[in-house]
């Protein structure tokens, strides 16, 4: 009998993650892989535990038991920063960009990622080629973006440390349904590139659509686990997602 | 006394507070705590420069310069276990941090006060018409405007610089971009001592007695600068220091000599108003930082 070939590392694993707060479980035993330039989706009602299994993975909140791997190394306890030079950067959810620096100054920051500054020079051409409006208002403070161009800046910002694994929370919150279009575009050219995306969205058909599989998340576990071919199956997805 | 003379002395004590401003406001931007004793490295720094009263002026200001750096670093070492208490408990120790070292500054040197021998010749004055300037004016209104310029530049213009601005506008969200925490707060005290071991010297020359509580309450206006310019913000925590600093010197110059007890009512009385109508500070954001 021949043996099982073993499982490639994943780019990103999380492993029985459980995460509190004070007494509130909100992280139940969570476990998900992502291989290297696949696209995980994350969809689930809102208090689902998604946000907060991004901030522990970011090591923004401290997880109570459970291992997280980026390409097979436990970055369970290191700092954020840290996490984000190891090679995973977080858009957070409301973008958190810096709207009185200029959109030039924002997007350097991204570089503090890098664990070097060489290849920094690519990296920001690579992503004024993927979102013009960064080098088009370079000089403009950030602040004076429209929602939809703040987004691209956080996502640019986010690119331009290079990371392996890219953390989305809810990136077309509040944007056009035009916009919402371009931007998951854009993110099919991100994965292209082999970085691997974990997309936490409330947009569910859309997300299932697009994600090499999507894991539904509820009370702080995980529930179900859908494939792109379901997300015609509207009464599935329904079902996942509110427990029906 | 005329207009002109009163702004001259108004944008010295106006440079003088934007500097312990920006020093407060740098330590504030990345550790979210008002330093109630920066005011004790003013002392530290004078008690430096008695202690080297002896010495060329080269060595007194090395060696103000060191203490004051140091006495920066142990405050940011002693606050450490801060950064996990809440802010009320955090702001009462620094309180604890500042009346210890007085404590210990009147136990070793007692409360009379002891004159210091700095650049007393910087006291003696220029008369230009019917301007009357100290040498220690000229050079405070110098080095603040230096100073300011080149904390301006390397705020605006070099990597760290950007990555302290941005841990000061939003400490979480610039860990999350690999901003190397620690390193921001250690260069934070650094800079801050950088600044006030400045304001030492230019203090020293004009009062040369120290005392326990020296920079104790030379940096009380400072303080009420930055919340009156706006703590969240460090460019307005320093023009707030500006303003209180060139509004308490101006207003000293210009009300009768009788009224002038009553001083420190009119700066407390503008404050009030300040925050009554804008809370967040003259030159603060008008909503708090969202948290991420």
């Amino acid at each position: 009998m021949a043996a099982t070939e073993p499982a490639p590392v994943a780019a990103l694993e999380i492993e029985n993650l459980e995460v509190r707060y004070g007494s509130v479980r909100a992280v139940r035993g969570v476990s998900f892989r992502a291989e290297r330039g696949s696209v995980v989706g994350l969809i689930g009602p809102n208090g689902a535990g998604k946000t907060t299994t991004l901030r522990s993975i970011m090591g923004i909140v401290p997880s109570r038991s459970g291992d997280v791997r980026l390409a097979g190394r436990s970055i369970v306890g290191a700092p954020s920063e840290q996490i984000a030079r190891l090679g995973i950067a977080l858009v957070p959810e409301g973008r958190h960009i810096y709207g009185e620096f200029s959109v030039e100054e924002n997007l350097r920051l991204g570089l503090f990622g890098r664990e070097s500054r060489a290849g920094a020079e690519e990296a920001l051409a690579w992503v004024s080629e993927l979102f013009p409006v960064v080098s088009r208002f370079a000089t403009r403070p950030a602040g004076e973006l429209s929602g939809g161009q703040q987004q691209q800046l956080a996502i640019a910002r986010a690119l331009v440390a290079d990371p392996t694994v890219l953390l989305l929370d809810e990136p077309t919150l509040g944007l056009a349904p035009s916009v919402v279009q371009s931007l998951f575009g854009t993110l099919t050219e991100i994965r292209a590139r082999g970085v691997t995306i974990l997309l936490v969205e409330q947009r569910a058909q859309l997300t299932v659509a697009f994600a090499d599989r999507t894991h539904v998340m509820r009370n702080g576990e995980l529930v179900a686990t859908l494939a792109p071919s379901d997300a015609e199956d509207v009464e599935r997805i329904t079902a996942a997602y509110f427990g029906q | 006394m005329s207009w002109l003379q009163s702004i001259i002395d108004a944008l010295a004590l106006g440079s003088q507070l934007a500097l312990v401003a920006m020093g407060i406001g740098l330590v504030f931007g990345v550790l979210r705590v008002i330093n109630f004793a920066q005011g004790e490295l003013i002392t530290a720094g004078a008690y430096a420069l008695l202690l080297t009263n002896d010495l060329p002026v080269a060595v007194s200001i090395i060696v103000c310069f060191a203490v004051v750096i140091a006495f920066s670093l142990a405050m940011e070492f002693a606050y450490r276990p801060l950064r996990r208490v809440t802010p009320a408990a955090a702001l009462v120790a620094t309180f604890a941090v500042s009346f210890t070292l007085q404590s210990i500054a009147l136990l070793v040197w007692g409360s009379q006060g002891e004159a210091i021998n700095f650049l007393p010749k910087l006291n003696q004055a220029v008369e230009v018409g019917d301007l009357r300037i100290r040498w220690v004016t000229i050079a405070t209104i110098g080095v603040g405007a230096l100073l300011l310029a080149a904390m301006a530049l390397f705020l605006s213009r070099t990597d760290l610089g950007l990555g302290m601005r941005a841990a000061a506008a939003d400490f979480q969200t610039a860990r999350v971009l690999g901003v190397r925490a620690k390193r921001v707060i250690v260069l934070a005290f650094v800079l801050a001592g950088i600044l006030t071991a400045c304001v030492t010297l230019l203090v020293a020359v004009q009062n040369p007695l120290a005392t326990p509580n020296y920079g104790f309450f030379f940096v009380i206006p400072g303080l009420v600068g930055v919340v009156v310019g706006g703590m969240d913000r460090l460019v307005a925590a320093t023009a707030g220091g500006f303003v209180v600093g060139f509004a308490t010197s101006f207003v000293a110059d210009r009300i009768p000599p009788d009224s002038r007890a009553f001083l420190t009512s009119y700066i407390f009385g503008f404050v009030i108003v300040v925050l009554l109508l804008r809370p967040n500070g003259l030159f603060g954001r008008r909503r708090g930082a969202e948290r991420l």
